[in-house]
């Protein structure tokens, strides 16, 4: 077994609006910065010991498909690292 | 008909359903979710407030709870089961009902009287009512918005899921008259059964006569009559 920590990033789906973003854009616009546009999104780092990076990175997909990203609204990716 | 109102950990519009319920003469009680579901449930509430701090998402962590597999089971089988508010949240997380609810337009909590238009009248829910009515309830949410894929949101309408939108007074279904930017003036759906349904809006607030208000929201209580 190896140590990793799978990284796992959600973010809404392109097109689905994002109100807290707009909102964080508008608080930095009125502090003077420049920008042409923002998106949050959500980072879970997940450690855990897994016999290789492909099943860090099965069971960290299936955590994302399952409870932390919402499919109706939500896109997400995996990364792997040792840890 | 008794029906059980699943308590989580952050639910707060509990005791109010159980209240309206009686008051509309259904026998009802509270169900602390760990419990699970009482054999003698005839039907389900899954009742407003904050469950587990709305962490994740509203409602993402309760429809994973065990009681939740109970619910569906339940559903599935014609128990009738609605999820208000929260409990909108919960339900469209768990998978009983289509979409998504997520934060308000306005980026807002937003606590205020509207009006719906009742899509469908021959649903348990809305069996008190005309196609067509107009009825006035209160919301009180900050992730309102109803959010469906496009292809999916075809299927909604074409499958007539669709139970009640937002709109104005006269019953004129315009983006002035939808509080939160919900896709479509949504306000709340049915499940694959009718016997299924969410909405964001709060019946129970609009069901006691001594609160001197609506009480258009009684009827959608008289499901469990």
């Amino acid at each position: 077994m190896t140590a990793y920590t799978a990284t796992v990033t959600v973010r809404l789906k392109r097109g689905v609006l994002d109100p807290e973003a707009e909102t964080t854009q508008q608080a930095l616009e009125r502090l003077g910065f420049e920008l042409s546009d923002l998106r949050s999104a959500d980072r879970f780092e997940v450690d855990l010991d897994a016999a290789d990076a492909d099943e860090a990175a099965d069971r960290a997909d299936e955590m994302a498909e399952r409870l932390l990203a919402n499919p109706t609204i939500h896109d997400y990716e995996v990364a792997v690292a040792e840890r | 008909m008794t029906v059980s109102v699943v308590q989580f950990g952050g639910s707060n519009c509990d005791r109010d359903a159980v209240r309206a319920l009686e008051h509309v003469g259904v026998d009802a009680g509270r169900v602390w979710h760990e419990d699970g579901l009482p054999a003698d449930t005839e039907g389900i509430v899954l009742p407003g407030g904050f469950s587990y701090g709305d962490y994740l998402r509203a409602g993402a962590m309760a429809a994973r709870a065990p009681i939740m597999a109970e619910v569906r089971e339940a559903a599935a089988d014609g128990v009738p089961v609605i999820g208000v508010c929260n409990g909108a949240q919960i339900g469209s997380e768990s998978g009983l009902t289509p979409g998504a609810f997520t934060t308000n337009a306005s980026a807002r909590f937003q606590c205020e009287p509207v009006h719906l238009r009742v899509e469908r009248a021959d649903t348990p829910w809305t069996a008190a009512y005309d196609e067509g009515d107009v009825i006035e309830v209160p919301i009180a949410h900050g992730e309102g918005r109803f959010e469906i894929g496009e292809e999916a949101h075809a299927d909604l309408v074409a499958d007539d899921r669709v139970l009640f939108r937002y709109c104005d007074a006269d019953g004129n279904v315009t983006d002035a008259a939808n509080p939160n930017g919900s896709t479509d003036n949504v306000a709340g759906v049915l499940g694959e059964r009718e016997s299924v349904a969410v909405l964001m809006p709060h019946p129970e607030r609009a069901t006691l006569p001594d609160l001197g208000r609506s009480t258009d929201g009684a009827g959608i209580l008289r499901a469990f009559v």
